[in-house]
């Protein structure tokens, strides 16, 4: 199940042309996978890769941060304006920093701020999806995810990307 | 046994664990990852959800024996193994653990006690059901044979 803001008439699945997409475009998007549990985890790396996403994945916010460049060590270490990831994909409920939190630490960060940030969660809290939307996140998801809501997440990116 | 029979046979137990509700749809999904690039994934990852199971079932049984109950860490152990049960289609785990975090909630430790006991012999049921599942698979590989996709039909 997908909740995302969407521009444009995107809605809906075209269940047949998402393989046409990959080999025609041959987009391969890297992702920033962030989830505490290790199940879950290597689910969604593999959920990723089986739709030519290149994948690096970080177990907490901490971690993830540091692989952004915007560690606590690193305020001002980013250079240029371009972003390592073309995606963010962060599970909810973290101990430390949540995924709520990661998301607004990225939208306050001038040069990653561009990057879209999908929220996962096993919960289905209305409050919770709004708030993560509005702070910017690009989709809310709701776990266990399902290789056809990645691979819609795929299609929708290549559509922002576009 | 031949190929054949060994096939059927697994057929009709993994149908038999989607039936009696040990596990779902999700537990498809992942069958459905397993590739030649990947050909042990289920494997590895049920391994992985024993031994982080098994870590959740032992802080959790410390964490109740606690004579000042911390609930809400009980609660947290309570949903990482909810998560991950969810995650490879482990249903009746999954919904063991739902039953549990409402009694966390409450602040109820008669009540989590029990629920605990029946999140570990659910964890137990499914474990033995994977692994028998799993043994039926590798027998049937060693002797030359492909594992037959189950399709979800009722």
């Amino acid at each position: 199940m997908l909740y995302q803001i969407m521009d444009g008439d995107y809605g809906g699945s075209c269940g047949g042309c998402s393989e046409d997409m990959t080999v025609e475009f041959g987009y391969e998007p890297h992702v920033l996978a962030v989830d505490d549990n290790l199940i879950d985890r290597t689910l969604v790396e593999k959920l990723l890769k089986n739709s030519s996403c290149k994948v690096t994945t970080a177990e907490n916010g901490l971690r993830a941060l540091e692989f952004l460049g915007l560690g606590s060590d690193e305020r001002n270490s980013l250079e240029g304006t371009v972003s390592k990831v073309n995606l963010v994909i962060t599970d909810y409920c973290m101990p430390g920093m949540t995924g709520y939190e990661l998301l607004k630490k990225i939208k306050e960060s001038s040069v990653l701020k561009e990057v879209p940030v999908v929220i996962m969660s096993s919960e289905n809290i209305p409050t919770r999806i709004n708030q993560c939307l509005e702070e910017g996140a690009q989709m809310f998801m709701l776990k266990p995810l399902k290789q056809s809501d990645v691979k819609q997440l795929k299609r929708h990116l290549m559509k922002y990307r576009s | 046994m031949e190929v054949g029979q060994m096939q059927r046979r697994l057929v009709d137990y993994t149908k038999s664990l989607f039936m009696e509700g040990f596990l779902d749809a999700q537990f498809l999904q992942l069958q459905q990852l397993q590739d030649e690039s990947n050909p042990d994934f289920v494997v590895e990852v049920v391994s992985l959800f024993f031994d982080d199971s098994e870590k959740l079932l032992n802080d959790l049984t410390m964490a109740l024996d606690q004579p000042n109950v911390d609930f809400k860490k009980v609660d947290a152990h309570v949903h990482q193994l909810k998560g991950s049960s969810s995650s490879i289609g482990a249903q009746r785990v999954k919904n063991a653990c739902i039953a549990f975090r409402s009694f966390c909630e409450e602040q109820n430790i008669d009540a989590t006690l029990r629920c605990l006991q029946q999140v570990k012999q659910e964890y137990y049921l499914v474990k033995n059901k994977l692994e028998t599942m799993l043994r039926l698979e590798q027998q049937i590989v060693a002797a030359g044979g492909s594992i037959p996709m189950i399709e979800l039909g009722f």
